[in-house]
């Protein structure tokens, strides 16, 4: 986190001498600004909203870099749909790629070829597009683990996180439905475990895949389908989603965090015009710019090289997206768990790592903030932001979340791992059956005590200032180092934070001393805050900085009256 | 300094302490552009150079378009780039760019950045707003009604609940419906029956036991399947693709039931991995297994196809092959168990399992 | 010697010690270890038995004295000239220590030795012979008959390969390595041979004329130019790997850029 600025008191006062140009601007509304006022009341919206106070900082614009990829996947798209035909027909190949001609394939694998080679900036399209979907789902899982790891959540922007949760499950979909759109034998291999994915549900299994690809796999329905659900239902639903979750934080204001000067109350920044309008619309460019450059650069999906689909054609090393390759990884480290019971079949092997774990971890994610709200007893609004380490019960839990959901994503390129590093297939395989419950314990308790080791740290800060690296001689003969004293802003910085005592399991009563069932604090309840605060470093209270401070000059003064009495 | 908010279930908690007093919004010190008139001249100049250009880059854009043929390639570092789209690539990719990085510098280095705070508003009402929303509330409850005539409400909110019927059941004719008939003719049957030959696929070649040597694998399909086309062809390819491998019968185990499925060694196999459907042809000629790229389930093809490691839980499906007059592989019928993956309606009691006879 | 003690202390002294050492190693090491036989080509049956010459210094105790294998080699009664060349020339046999897999490396025989030993393992059975030029690569072929050798590489060959001949993964630390930078007449060979792990591919499923294809199908793959760095050639997890570097990374430094207080004029 960026310390405030220290200016040394011999530094000079300087004069400003920014040009002092005309007063820019106009004096009162006329023109297209007087038109549009009288129809919408652009006056008052002006007024309520051009200078509202946005706070900086670099991890404020994650979110921002998900947005503005959405909006290139939108621009890009729609250049897309002007060629791309979402049709299974079968025809033979013609185009200019010399390497297929006369093949067998779909129309939508011979469109995504003529966008490819046939139409001049098509290919850089196509990847720009299919970059931007993977810096899409990375941006927002990053802005995820920030808004995690910040607190953000909490009072009153539970609301928000849910919709968060919401885009992140909807994006998924929208990624495994666009990849698949070509036809090519990489998106189709995964559209086949997708098929003996759903096959496999208990019960509704076939009835399930029946329904979605309008009868066996492949079908002729399928591309058509998913064509709908890639360019209207899932952006219809996102667009909605993302202008609420834009609304709330206008209304909520961006949380900051703790500084000199920033309080529960305020919100300390630059205002949205003109800086942070330049800033982020400067910042939409950026993006552009660089999802453009990737796509000149990088190859992504070359669809050219892996072929049309053919269900008896598959390549070393299928993989879906990055995004889905959490899912991948389970299903191929979970043992081969299956039921043969009375005539019917239970595909254990396949339905706890598809369906179980996507669900256990949405629902694990959505229900975060109240399930932390319950464990603290917190009922306040929150709008400063939480250093990671003052919250270290939190902050392991998502490392540890994060270690768990790496294992698992580790475990779906195990042949890739296999052969780049020299490994065993197997071996992976088998340590990662362990890793994933191992591993994420281990991380918990690392970053724990990394937290609550900076959380000491601090406290020494604050009471004894920071090393200077000089080291004192006393006149009596004994080192000891320089320390300086923090600043008042870092201090205030440091001590800020408000920490709380766990809840205490109690019998809720009415006025007349009669208990009421289900309202009080239950033993499990006290229990889990009890963990949730232990360890917690206590930030110094005010007598104690005090103490600290005096106790620190007395010493000097020892030494100094030390050497005088020595005589030096 | 004004009370900071507190727990709303603790109407009695005291305000908070703070061990520190705040110290105020850090003083504003000034930027380089702001005091050296030749610094803030650069910085304006090197603004207006990032604007600047990026019309000559649009405009090279343009030319790049027109002018680079399609297929050239352009070689870079011994990486041989399609020309086309790095050089369109770059030209769009640095001009947006620029516009942003010119923007932002605009904001850094020229416009004002003195900080300024604003006052939050608590995100819930205050008592008085409550107390009228309310008011409001009730004023529209008692107009509407409600209260003497209390079964409107529940009556509106089943019919409009019982809307949402017709718009599922209009969604009835999504597919098939996989009753057990329909089953037996999609899911659970193949094209191969008695007497159909096996050929390689691609090149459609019919293979003599003769042919194959040991060790051999063959990629094979019905050959009647490629009579078939489009999305009939791939769905039935889907299911009838299989392996031919030939071993030396002394050094596989083949069960007493299966001894004659098989003709001096050479065994076919469906293609369809048991577990999620992806096509296996990664044989390892000296062990007989059989990797399945995708969630790596291994197969031994040396003892009936039961799975050695992986997320597969059932054998891979034999095919029963002969030898016909004219000394062709053929099909003895089809497959006696479905191929591909499981589903919750599949009699698995009758798959190979490790022991059996 | 007094020269040598009083100017140890030298800067140029290690470096210099380090070279010498190493040059005496090396010496050493040229007068100690074997020199590789050289066989003179004086006609058929002399090749053959400079072959068996060579095979019983190189291969037999892996392979055993007439190639009837051992517990550490297979038999290589049948294999073929083909198999010895390719083994041979990519540098896979002699193996440097036993183990799972041959990998390729750098190939120590000339080309009579080679020669020789394919001709005696020739005489063990009959087996695939070295093919001629015209088998794979006759030149001739059009562009729906190269089109359709990627059809038969992706049907037999991708599974293991991958779908650009990248190479993939096997059980127990075993590969199948890359085909980049792999001559034709290799390809081939092992498609006819069945090296290691790898299947045998007989004429009698895939003739001559379609192993050319899959040749002339890669070769063209791999010559045409690409948009953008390959990124390895594996797919999505190099992909995703690289986007959040590159991207996420990028975009971060951007960020920190944008949102960072400049340098201050005191």
């Amino acid at each position: 986190m960026a310390k405030p600025t220290t200016i040394t008191s011999s530094a000079p006062v300087l004069e400003n001498k920014r040009p002092a140009g005309k007063d820019a601007g106009p004096q009162q509304f006329s023109g297209a600004a007087a038109w549009l006022d009288e129809r919408i009341g652009l006056a008052k919206i002006a007024k309520g909203g051009l200078r509202k106070v946005f706070p900086d900082h670099w991890s404020f614009l994650l979110g921002e870099i998900a947005l503005y990829s959405f909006i290139v996947l939108l621009l890009s798209g729609v250049f897309l749909t002007i060629w791309f035909k979402p049709s299974m027909m079968e025809l033979e190949y013609n185009g200019s790629y010399q390497l297929m001609k006369g093949l067998p394939m779909s129309e939508a694998f011979a469109s995504t070829l003529a966008l490819s080679f046939d139409v001049r900036g098509g290919l850089l399209v196509r990847q720009v597009h299919h970059w931007a979907a993977i810096l899409f789902i990375a941006a927002l899982t990053a802005h995820m683990l920030r808004v995690f790891f910040t607190g953000a959540f909490r009072k009153p922007r539970e609301l928000n996180w849910l919709i968060g949760v919401g885009l992140m499950s909807l994006s998924l979909i929208a990624g495994f439905s666009g990849y698949s759109l070509p036809d090519d034998l990489l998106s189709g291999t995964g559209l086949r475990f997708v098929d003996g994915l759903i096959r496999s549900i208990p019960l509704i299994g076939t009835w399930a895949e029946f329904f979605v690809f309008a009868g066996e796999f492949p079908g002729d329905a399928l591309i058509a389908r998913l064509y709908m659900v890639h360019i209207l239902l899932i952006p219809g639903i996102l667009l909605a989603l993302i202008g609420a979750h834009m609304t709330m934080v206008v209304y909520h204001k961006h949380t900051q965090f703790p500084g000199p000067g920033r309080t529960e109350k305020n919100v300390v920044g630059y205002p949205l015009f003109p800086v942070y309008m330049a800033k982020a619309g400067g910042f939409f460019f950026i993006v552009f710019g660089v999802l453009i450059l990737m796509g000149a650069l990088m190859q992504i999906n070359p669809v050219w090289m892996y072929g049309p689909y053919n269900p008896a054609q598959v390549t070393a090393g299928s993989q879906p997206d990055w995004y889905m390759g959490w899912v991948e990884g389970a299903i191929r480290i979970i043992p081969n768990w299956e039921w043969h019971l009375f005539g019917t079949t239970w595909s254990w092997n396949i339905f706890l790592p598809g369906v179980g774990l996507m669900g256990l971890l949405l629902t694990g994610l959505g229900l975060y903030p109240f399930i932390e709200a319950w464990v603290t007893g917190d009922k306040a609004e929150h709008h400063l932001l939480d250093r990671p380490r003052n919250a270290p019960t939190r902050t392991a839990l998502g490392v540890a979340g994060m270690t768990c959901y790496a294992m698992f994503w580790l475990a779906g390129g195990n042949d890739i791992l296999s052969t780049q590093f020299h490994v065993s297939l197997n071996a992976v395989t088998y340590f990662m059956r362990v890793a994933v419950f191992v591993a994420p314990v281990i991380a918990f308790i690392v970053t724990k005590r990394i937290c609550l080791s900076l959380q000491r740290a601090d406290r020494e800060r604050i009471l004894h200032g920071s090393e200077s690296g000089i080291i004192d001689r006393s006149p009596a003969g004994g080192y000891s180092e320089d320390h300086v004293p923090v600043s008042h802003d870092e201090a205030w910085t440091l001590t800020q934070h408000e920490q709380y005592e766990p809840l205490e399991a109690s019998d809720a009563v009415d006025v007349n001393g009669i208990p009421q069932a289900g309202r009080g604090i239950s033993k499990l309840r006290a229990r889990a805050s009890r963990w949730f605060f232990s360890d917690d470093i206590p930030v110094p209270s005010r007598d104690e900085i005090e103490e600290a401070h005096a106790h620190d000059h007395h010493e000097l003064d020892h030494e100094v009256e030390d050497a005088k009495a020595l005589g030096h | 300094m004004s009370h900071d908010i507190v727990p709303t279930d603790h109407p009695s908690a005291p305000v908070r302490q703070f061990p520190v007093d705040d110290p105020g919004i850090e003083h504003h010190v000034p930027r380089y552009t702001d005091v050296d008139v030749a610094a803030g001249n650069r910085a304006y100049r090197n603004i207006l150079a990032m604007f600047g250009l990026v019309p000559v880059l649009a405009i090279a854009f343009v030319v790049i378009y027109f002018a680079v043929p399609k297929t050239a390639g352009f070689d870079v570092l011994g990486n041989n780039f399609h020309a086309q789209t790095l050089f369109l690539g770059l030209t769009a990719g640095l001009a947006v760019l620029l516009i942003g990085t010119g923007m932002v510098a605009w904001a850094r280095d020229i416009m004002s950045d003195q900080e300024i705070a604003e006052e939050r508003h608590e995100a819930g009402s205050d008592e008085e707003t409550r107390a009228a929303a309310l008011v409001k509330v009730n004023a529209g409850i008692t107009d509407s009604g409600v209260g003497r005539r209390k079964l409107i409400l529940g009556a509106l909110g089943g019919g409009m609940g019982m809307l949402a019927v017709p718009a599922v059941v209009l969604l009835a004719d999504m597919g098939p419906y996989p009753l057990a008939a329909k089953r037996a003719e999609t899911i659970e049957k193949t094209i191969w029956a008695e007497g159909v030959r096996l050929v390689n696929d691609v090149n459609e070649l019919p293979l003599k036991a003769s042919d194959l040597e040991i060790g051999q694998l063959v990629n094979a399909e019905p050959e009647t399947l490629f009579k078939l086309h489009g999305h009939e062809y791939q769905t039935e390819k889907a299911k009838s693709a299989i392996i031919i491998v030939r071993m030396d019968p002394a050094s596989i185990k083949i069960p007493a039931s299966r001894k004659d499925w098989q003709v001096d060694g050479i065994l076919a196999y469906s293609k369809i991995c048991t577990h999620v459907g992806c096509p296996i042809s990664l044989w390892e000629q000296q062990t007989h297994h059989l990797l399945c790229p995708c969630h790596q389930s291994t197969f031994d093809l040396g003892n009936s196809g039961v799975v050695v490691f992986g997320p597969a839980a059932r054998s891979l499906p034999q095919l029963p092959i002969k030898v016909n007059a004219e000394g062709y592989l053929v099909a003895q019928g089809d497959f006696p168990v479905p191929v591909g993956p499981s589903y919750f309606e599949r009699d698995s009691s009758k798959d190979f399992k490790e022991g059996d006879q | 010697m007094r020269f040598l003690s009083s100017h140890r202390r030298r800067r140029a002294a290690k470096p210099l010690m380090l070279a010498f050492a190493l040059l005496l190693m090396g010496t050493l090491y040229a007068v100690v270890a074997p020199a590789p036989q050289v066989a003179a080509d004086t006609g058929t049956s002399a090749q053959v038995a400079a072959g068996k010459g060579l095979f019983a210094v190189s291969c037999s105790s892996c392979h055993g004295l007439n190639g009837e294998g051992t517990s550490q080699g297979p038999s290589l009664v049948g294999v073929g000239a083909a198999a010895v060349d390719f083994q041979v020339t990519t540098g896979r046999m002699p193996m440097a220590a036993p183990g799972a897999q041959a990998p390729r490396k750098h190939n120590t025989m000339t080309r009579e030795e080679t020669d020789a030993l394919a001709a005696w393992v020739a005489t063990l059975g009959p087996g695939p012979a070295i093919p001629q030029k015209s088998q794979y690569a006759p030149g001739d072929q059009d562009a729906a008959t190269i089109a359709r050798g990627g059809e038969l590489f992706r049907t037999n060959c991708s599974a293991c390969h991958n779908f650009e001949g990248g190479g993939g993964a096997l059980p127990e630390g075993k590969y199948a390595p890359t085909l980049k930078g792999v001559e034709p007449i290799h390809i081939y060979e092992a498609m006819r041979t069945g090296p290691q792990q790898m299947p045998v591919f007989s004429p009698g499923a895939i003739p001559d004329a379609d192993v050319a294809s899959i040749i002339t199908y890669l070769e063209s793959l791999h010559a045409q130019p690409g948009p953008g760095f390959n990124l390895g050639g594996l797919g999505p997890v190099s992909e995703g790997l690289f986007g959040w570097i590159v991207g996420i990374g990028g975009l971060c430094l951007f960020a920190t850029w944008i949102a960072s207080r400049g340098a201050r004029a005191r």
